[in-house]
């Protein structure tokens, strides 16, 4: 049975799971959710996640939501594919999680406020806070140079291979690089540099890459 | 200070420590805590460790010097600056969450069983963690903050800031009040990290008026009441007042 991801190849949170069962090799259906129609608000779909966001996943009768979760779950119930992508051993598989929980919280609140303020707002008919967005920058640039020192012992955050810490991070760095205009925050990271081309370059995520462009 | 007030205190608050005694629960065993007493990062860290009845060595962490952001800290505990830090032997883990994690699995056979094994009851487990992390966790955090933490360090509380979340809360709370009619415990029929990691935000705002909004709902009242009153949970709580 083919799993379903609901939600806009444009956000990041579905691009998150769509990169996670590419490098599973997990059949899926993307089923669109209009974000600026609030599809996402009405009570349809508020019976399938009740806080109206995206992405869910309905594998047959299982439904989940929360991309971590979901990728969590994945890479479980894949390990015999790719057991390095969430660790072989318990103390590997808990610093993925740890990467995981720097991702979400450390890195990945600074991408959603800037995204939020540079691109959601001004659509909306609102003023960004550029006090605001500058100051995310700035913290981002203290993460990314945690990363660097991280990636100068690791060839990845968790350890010598690809897993789901890194993965995690292709959908928000993505949006640094393009509209968000922030590129200079990897390009000027000898390590953090070769990571991203690295990770951005794993066939999976050029899959997501080829749907988002309309490709796929 | 009060139990509300310490409870809110952010991972990497300078705000001085009045604990000064040290802490030492084994020093036999290799599990170590280095972290700081009414961090809300630390106690979830500990809640985990007291539910899977384990020693350890907690080896408390000055904010108020801002050890946590010494060069030494920085190099070798956790590079973000922040506790709690966990050690098992050889392994080093910061992030409470990858930390209650760790000990859930590492330890799954001793004390309370804090995950599901079943893979989907697992998943649906996780969803709910991420729920406190992603929602609850900074909601709650930021009203603790504002109620709670500004008013004993001098400054005044924003109220337009408490109202827009207090409203931020509200159907946060339907869901989990919803949630709760469906499952005894928001990560499945069984106390879990999901409820757990709730816990050092949740006793902190129930010291404040916000209390009214979980009050106000039946099943969440009750799921409140029922966590904060573990015994593992009194045992960390306590620490605030030793």
């Amino acid at each position: 049975m083919v799993v379903k991801v609901y939600g806009p190849i444009q956000a990041a949170c579905p691009q998150r799971v769509l990169a996670c069962l590419f490098e599973f090799g997990v059949d899926f259906e993307l089923i669109t959710v209009d974000l600026d129609s609030n599809e996402h608000k009405q009570p349809d779909f508020l019976q399938k996640q009740p806080f109206g966001q995206v992405p869910v996943v309905e594998d047959g009768e299982f439904r989940l939501f929360e991309s971590r979760a979901i990728i969590r779950y994945y890479a479980t119930k894949y390990g015999d594919k790719n057991r390095n992508l969430y660790g072989t051993t318990l103390e590997e598989k808990a610093l993925v999680d740890q990467w995981l929980e720097v991702e979400a919280h450390h890195f990945n609140d600074m991408v959603y406020t800037i995204v939020l303020q540079k691109l959601v707002i001004p659509k909306m008919g609102g003023r960004t806070d550029f006090d605001l967005v500058h100051n995310c920058e700035k913290k981002l640039e203290q993460v990314f140079d945690i990363y660097e020192q991280r990636l100068s012992k690791n060839n990845y955050l968790a350890g010598n291979w690809f897993t789901l810490a890194d993965l995690s991070h292709l959908p928000g760095i993505r949006y640094l690089m393009n509209e968000c205009e922030l590129g200079h925050l990897v390009r000027d990271r000898k390590k953090v540099n070769l990571w991203w081309d690295d990770i951005s370059n794993r066939p999976a995520w050029k899959k997501v890459m080829q749907m988002f462009n309309g490709q796929g | 200070m009060s139990l509300a007030t310490h409870l809110f205190l952010p991972a990497s608050s300078s705000i001085p420590c009045l604990v000064k005694t040290r802490v030492l629960f084994s020093s036999a065993m290799a599990l170590k805590v280095h972290g700081t007493v009414g961090s809300p990062a630390t106690f979830r860290a500990l809640a985990a460790l007291h539910e899977k009845d384990l020693d350890f060595e907690f080896i408390p962490v000055n904010l108020s010097a801002k050890e946590h952001k010494s060069p030494q800290f920085l190099a070798h505990k956790n590079p973000f600056g922040q506790v709690p830090v966990f050690e098992h032997g050889d392994l080093k883990l910061f992030e409470s969450r990858a930390i209650t994690k760790y000990v859930a699995e590492a330890f799954a056979d001793k004390g309370t069983s804090l995950i599901h094994k079943d893979p989907k009851k697992s998943a649906i487990q996780t969803v709910w963690t991420e729920v406190e992390a992603q929602k609850f966790d900074p909601t709650v955090a930021k009203l603790g903050w504002e109620i709670v933490l500004k008013p004993k360090f001098g400054m005044t509380t924003d109220e337009a800031v408490v109202a827009e979340f207090e409203k931020k809360l509200e159907p946060l709370l339907d869901v989990y009040e919803k949630r709760l009619t469906e499952s005894k415990y928001l990560g499945g029929d069984s106390f879990t990290l999901a409820d757990l990691h709730h816990l050092p935000t949740l006793q902190g705002i129930m010291g404040t008026k916000v209390k009214s909004q979980f009050d106000a709902r039946p099943h969440v009242s009750a799921w409140a009441s029922d966590i904060l009153s573990r015994p593992a949970w009194v045992k960390v709580a306590s620490m605030l007042t030793k």
